[in-house]
């Protein structure tokens, strides 16, 4: 495969019915190049999840995708209101969610558990106050 | 199973990807909370769903799908079905609820072979 490729997109926090896109670009854009449809999917699953956790919690940001031959790398980072017990969060069932959110078919508490699943590894690094940024990692 | 299939089963009208109709699936997926579905489908290639929001679309596309059912005779907007078609996504609605649906569909052999289904 080619050169390393970067992504970036703001992703929009005020607009749920979008969020998801730089997710769909990302997919369509590593299927073209290629890349073997379990990683792609790891990829998407992980991503998508990270776009809609920002613009649920976190009023949106910004996504950072590198792509080579050996990994791929996902960086997002919003400027929310952080995380205040990142163990909890990452409890399968867990959630903040409020109601209004759970009728659009999300918040059951699998966002962060979804994103570790399918990632081969995950780091969050949180302040209460100022934001989040979480970086996935998908291995080729 | 052919798509086409479910539409005759479902009694369903198609709003998208009448081209699409031959494409065979073997397992589906009945769920209103799309998190739950990012989480657990793996192979099914049709979600049923009375949630009706443009990340319905993005949620199938994610996983693959290539078939939602909009039961109990949902109408979604058109912003939806031009997303849909923008995924190479089949759109269709059923006036069936969805524990009929799915009942229906796994009554007539979808997804009975697959042990997670």
């Amino acid at each position: 495969m080619a050169e390393p490729i970067h992504f970036h997109f703001d992703v929009d926090g005020q607009d749920f019915s979008t969020a998801g896109e730089a997710s769909v670009v990302v997919k369509k854009k590593l299927r073209q190049l290629g890349y073997p449809p379990e990683a792609i999917r790891k990829v998407s699953i992980a991503m998508y999840e990270g776009e809609i956790n920002m613009v649920i919690h976190g009023g949106g940001g910004e996504a950072d995708i590198d792509v080579d031959e050996k990994e791929i790398k996902i960086v997002l980072t919003d400027h929310g209101p952080g995380i205040a017990d990142v163990e909890q969060a990452m409890q399968a069932g867990f959630s903040t969610a409020r109601d209004n959110i759970r009728a659009l078919g999300f918040g059951a508490g699998m966002g962060l558990p979804n994103m570790k699943k399918y990632s081969d590894s995950m780091k969050i690094d949180t302040e209460v106050g100022k934001g989040t940024t979480v970086t996935m990692t998908i291995n080729i | 199973m052919e798509i086409r299939k479910i539409q005759e089963l479902l009694g369903a009208e198609v709003l998208c990807g009448e081209e699409l109709l031959g494409n065979e699936v073997s397992s589906a997926c009945c769920s209103d909370m799309m998190s739950d579905v990012l989480a657990y489908v793996k192979d099914q290639g049709v979600l049923l769903t009375g949630l009706l929001n443009s990340q319905v679309i993005r949620t199938a596309d994610m996983m693959d799908m290539v078939c939602v059912v909009f039961v109990r005779n949902k109408m979604p907007t058109e912003e939806i079905v031009t997303l849909a078609k923008d995924c190479g996504i089949v759109v269709m609605r059923s006036e069936l609820r969805a524990f009929e649906a799915a009942g229906v569909l796994y009554h007539a052999g979808l997804g009975r072979k697959n042990d997670d289904g």
